[in-house]
């Protein structure tokens, strides 16, 4: 049985970089781009249009972006962890602060909304990321 | 950019919305159980946010 365990787990980590390090990237930098890579376009435009939607409606919301800042441990991972979700959102983070999007934290119940949303695009797209590595290691079609 | 107003309502459809079709394209193998799990997810979501709702209206009084 731990034989048996050990086999499968080592053909699970067997798989090369190579194979899916650019489905994974593309993915990463645009919302359904993996997909799009990997022939999948039906499911790659609604990842994009949801993601997308998502992201833009979280800016009209004047939403906030999170900057890795420090504090006490609360305030840490909170910064820390809503970076890393804004910056999954690949090319829309990108392009948001390249264009100076920088809505500051303000009280009321739009903004917040707002914030979840762009926090929420990018925890999205890290499961649209987790697809299209799945595809591209045969474990999904 | 333009700056929009959603109510309480329209927020949290939009996010089931979205969110639900992401869940269903990601979680599943098949085009019919992705299409049954996004809308099953999004179904909870609306039940969630209407038995809240009312949870909250009630226990406010």
């Amino acid at each position: 049985m731990a034989a048996q365990t050990t086999t499968v787990a080592s053909q699970e980590s067997s798989h090369p970089i190579s194979v899916w390090i650019l489905p994974v990237l593309a993915a990463w930098i645009v919302p359904g781009g993996g997909h799009f890579l990997q022939k999948k376009t039906g499911r790659g435009i609604l990842l994009l249009a949801s993601i997308g939607l998502m992201f833009l409606f979280g800016m009209f919301m004047r939403g906030m972006m999170f900057s890795p800042e420090k504090g006490d441990i609360l305030t840490t991972l909170i910064n820390y962890g809503g970076f890393v979700c804004d910056v999954a959102s690949g090319v829309f983070y990108f392009a948001a602060t390249m264009f100076g999007y920088a809505a500051p934290d303000m009280p009321g119940d739009v903004h917040d909304y707002g914030t979840k949303f762009l926090v929420t695009a990018g925890l999205l797209n890290i499961l649209a990321m987790v697809d299209s590595y799945e595809i591209a290691v045969g474990k999904k079609d | 950019m333009p700056k929009i107003n959603l109510s309480h309502f329209e927020a949290a459809f939009l996010f089931a919305l979205f969110t639900s079709v992401v869940m269903g394209i990601t979680t599943k193998k098949t085009d019919a159980e992705r299409k049954n799990y996004g809308i099953y997810c999004f179904g909870c979501f609306l039940v969630a946010l209407f038995g809240i709702a009312w949870l909250m209206r009630i226990g406010h009084g």
